[in-house]
């Protein structure tokens, strides 16, 4: 039995669907009486053209790949994990509890303890729905959505309440200090010679994230954990045929995915705004659940989909910024992409399918 | 005819006198890559029983389905009585006169049988005309053909047998002249497969025409006039019953010889293994399926455990395998095994000796999304030659592993890359069956080893059972096909709502015996 090789079903099929989405986003572009060449020009030179575009698109796409994994590895579950979002939120908190707590005296220090603080407040946030899913029943798409807009009020009250800073009018927390300050791709690139721009906010993290990936890679296709949790989410009655403890599975993926979801705040918190702000995830834990869809639950997957999705950022800002296309519109680019290469997966699969059989068949013939 | 009542089809289909009554001309069907009907042609005589019989996917499905209209062939005629007929759609075949008995019913579980009868084939808007109409029609076919059912009984409280007669009521009420049976004794009793052998019988002689499809040669063999045999989509023969013989029929169906029977020698039964008693189930609902037996399986043994499905074969060996809770007494070489709580599940039993070969390998057996490397140590994957250091699966060694058991236990293809669900019934089976032997278990539960499993590979299977109690291990193998349990056990107990209602050597019991016992008579009712 022939069906498509692997290369078509991993690069083809996404690269076809993002061709349709751009095509379609022209003609939204063209329809506001704009030019969609200047535009998706502007897009590239706005977010590859500049060491400053470079930057802010990896210090996206470094949001997303966190998130990305966040979301890959429930899904390996079978569990649907909306609440990367809160998780990520949460995790800023306990990034900020770690960098305020302690006076650093250098980062690389600061780095791995608000790692953990990050990872730590993630999973637990995500420990709860988990819970209830594993013992209760409770839907973990109901209970995580949920969990995201208690996560963002928790925030408001702790931003107000507790770590603002007296006498402030901004409700956000103090400032990190310097021990705890990450460095910039400016400043890991300068002892090379690369003379990196000054005010992109990718830093380290990003190096982080890609780690994250690999150590992604082993943990779901090398070790027994990873072969229980693809199990588990394969098949359940499999599973407990097996004698894999159902309820261990779904906690233990669901607090992997958290951590990760929460690891993603030494990015936004630690790297770039270097305080606790209101609403420092903007919508990236969302973006994650896309990210994955995008990149098929595998860490290259997820990286490309990540750089895709930080090029949409940064590309769209600029757009906004020289073109005078409104942000909403950025936002229909967007939902264009995720429309395509997400829900309409089947659209472009199907009738490329076909062909790859129709090929074989004149091959044989 | 009683059965044509108002319509005036008759009249239009007015068949010549030689004209079969289906012929099908060159069908072809094919699904994507998979070509699923081959140039097909068939003719069945009008008034004959015409069996269809292949292996699992060599199509017969498939060829029904294009007849029944839930398909559409690529190419190919339909004749009915001598004229080519479009079918399109079930309606179309209805109206061929053609009734389909679909293996697993589509009837309304909390409507009357009267109400399921005229569903769809209503007269009006008023259902009580169509009612009454229908009742005098079951009478009059009850009467007739020993079609005997309560026509205001829910269909929730019917036996499986009765409710089958419901389908074949369902398609007489809508005038079928051909009956088409998909596998239909798989859920019933012996007993109940003669009387619907004998309704078929009865309808013949009114001068229907039945199609079989079954996979079992002896009904082709006592029910049909003429066979008509499929292997990969093709035709390989259609011959007269009379002239041929179950092992022609088998050869045809595999293409090549196959041994029918079981080659083994008497068991030499040594010390327990497996003891069971006073055990009871309860499931789910709290509804209570195993109701306190007791039994024994010894070293060198194949204890066979026959019944019809749904009589708590299922639960007893769920709860053997660690996935249901259970009250009792079990004990394995000796020592009590837990039957709740945090170690009574697969792990545990495998580590206790105990290999099981679930009944349901789709959703059980195998991850069919899986490689099969990876199917290889489903259940085994904590166990420490299948790592390579303290983090990390040996995967390269688990491939190597499964390469030599697939060459050992004849999986084709011989691939530990492909994916589970890419191999055949019989092949998925022989990976289950390769991965519990190969760990050489003290016990092995064994779960309809055979359903959905091609001829060629049963005889493999069976051989592989015989050889492994030749090792000295015990064996306790359920299955709802009665020639199985015969052929293969040692000795066999007989389940029924949940009880054994008797053990019977092999040697000193009949089918007949065993069928009475498997509907809930002991012996001093038969």
């Amino acid at each position: 039995m022939s069906k498509m090789p692997k290369w078509a079903d991993a690069v083809l099929i996404p690269l076809i669907s993002i061709l349709l989405a751009f095509f379609f986003s022209g003609l939204v572009i063209m329809a506001i009486g704009k030019d969609p060449i200047v535009a998706i020009k502007t897009m590239v030179q706005g977010a590859f053209g500049s060491t400053q575009g470079i930057g802010y698109t990896l210090y996206y796409a470094t949001n997303f790949i966190f998130t990305g994994l966040s979301v890959a590895v429930a899904y390996h579950a079978r569990l649907f994990n909306i609440g990367s979002e809160g998780q990520a939120t949460l995790g800023g908190l306990g990034v900020a509890v770690v960098c305020l707590a302690v006076p650093w005296p250098h980062w690389t220090l600061a780095l791995p303890a608000a790692m953990i603080g990050g990872a730590a407040f993630g999973a637990a946030w995500a420990f709860i729905p988990a819970y209830l899913q594993a013992k209760r029943g409770s839907h973990i798409v109901i209970t995580t959505i949920m969990f995201n807009f208690i996560a963002s009020a928790l925030m408001g009250y702790v931003l107000l309440n507790v770590l603002k800073v007296p006498g402030s009018m901004a409700a956000e927390s103090a400032n990190f200090g310097p021990g705890a300050h990450l460095p910039t791709f400016h400043e890991m690139l300068a002892p090379f010679g690369i003379n990196f721009n000054k005010n992109a906010p990718a830093n380290v993290s990003f190096l982080v994230a890609l780690l994250a990936c690999v150590v992604f890679y082993f943990l779901i296709w090398r070790t027994r954990l990873g072969y229980e949790i693809r199990a588990f989410g394969q098949s359940d009655t499999a599973a407990h045929y097996a004698g894999i403890n159902r309820v261990r599975i779904v906690i233990i993926a669901m607090l992997i995915s958290g951590a990760l979801a929460g690891l993603m705040a030494i990015n936004n918190v630690m790297g770039e705004a270097e305080r606790l702000i209101d609403n420092a995830v903007e919508g990236a834990g969302f973006i994650g659940i896309a990210v994955a869809l995008m990149g098929r639950n595998h860490p290259i997957g997820i990286f490309l989909a990540a750089i895709l999705f930080g090029f949409l950022y940064q590309g769209g800002a600029e757009l906004a910024f020289w073109e005078s296309i409104p942000r909403e519109l950025i936002v229909v680019i967007q939902g264009l992409v995720i429309l395509f290469t997400g829900a309409l997966d089947n659209m472009v699969r199907a009738p490329l399918e076909k062909l790859f059989i129709a090929l074989d068949k004149k091959k044989e013939a | 005819m009683s059965v044509q009542t108002d319509k005036g089809r008759q009249e239009t289909a007015a068949p010549t006198a030689s004209a079969p009554a289906i012929e099908l001309r060159g069908i072809s069907k094919a699904f994507g890559p998979v070509q699923a009907n081959k140039d097909i042609s068939i003719r069945v005589e009008k008034g004959t029983i015409h069996g269809i019989i292949g292996e699992n996917g060599a199509g017969k499905s498939t060829l029904m389905s294009i007849l029944y209209g839930f398909y559409k062939a690529d190419a190919g005629e339909i004749f009915i009585d001598g004229q080519k007929v479009d079918i399109t759609d079930s309606q179309a075949a209805i109206s061929a006169g053609i009734g389909m008995v679909f293996q697993h019913f589509k009837l309304v579980e909390n409507f009357t049988v009267l109400e399921n009868v005229i569903l769809g084939a209503e007269d009006g808007g008023l259902l009580k005309p169509s009612i009454a109409k229908a009742r005098k029609l079951l009478k009059q076919l009850s009467d007739e053909y020993e079609l005997s059912v309560d026509p205001d009984a829910l269909i929730e409280d019917l036996s499986v047998g009765h409710q089958q007669r419901v389908e074949i009521l369902k398609a007489l009420y809508r005038q079928a002249d051909i009956l088409i049976l998909d596998e239909p004794t798989g859920v019933l009793t012996p007993a109940e497969a003669d009387h619907l052998f004998r309704i078929l019988d009865g309808l013949r002689a009114e001068g229907k025409t039945i199609i079989l499809i079954t996979h079992k040669l002896r009904e082709i063999m006592e029910s049909t006039d003429t066979v008509s045999v499929m292997r990969r989509g093709e035709m390989t023969a259609t011959v007269k019953t009379a002239e041929t013989s179950p092992e022609q029929l088998a050869e045809l169906m595999v293409g090549r010889k196959v041994l029918l029977r079981v080659d083994k020698a008497a068991a030499t039964p040594g010390a327990p293994i497996l003891e069971v008693e006073n055990l009871r189930v309860k499931d789910d609902q709290g509804v209570e399926r195993v109701k306190g037996i007791s039994f024994e399986v010894r070293a060198g043994e194949i204890l066979g455990i026959a019944g019809v499905s749904g009589n708590g074969q299922t639960e007893l060996l769920e709860v053997l395998g660690g996935m249901m809770d259970g009250t009792g007494t079990i004990r394995m070489n000796g020592e009590e095994i837990d039957l709740t709580g945090k170690y009574s599940d697969g792990k545990s039993r495998r580590a206790r000796g105990i290999a099981h070969v679930p009944e349901d390998r789709h959703d059980e057996g195998l991850i069919l999304e899986f490689q099969a490397w990876e199917n290889m140590v489903f259940g085994y994957h904590n166990a420490p030659e299948y790592q390579k250091n303290a983090l990390l699966m040996d995967n390269a060694g688990i491939k190597a592993m499964t390469q030599k058991s697939m060459d050992k236990f004849d999986v084709r293809p011989p691939n530990p890359l492909l994916e589970a669900k890419s191999f055949s019934g019989g092949n998925q089976q022989k990976i289950v069956l390769a991965r519990e032997i190969e760990r050489n278990p003290d016990l092995l539960l064994i779960g309809q080893p055979t359903r959905g499993v091609d001829i060629g590979a049963i005889e493999f299977i069976h051989q592989q059972i015989v050889a492994l109690r030749d090792e000295g291990k015990a064996i306790l193998l359920v299955s709802v096909e009665l020639d199985e349990i015969m052929s293969l056990s040692d000795r066999i107990a007989v389940m029924f709502d949940g009880k054994i209602m008797g053990e019977r050597l092999p040697s000193e019991t009949n089918e007949g015996e065993l069928g009475l016992l498997m509907a809930g008579m002991t012996g001093e009712d038969a």
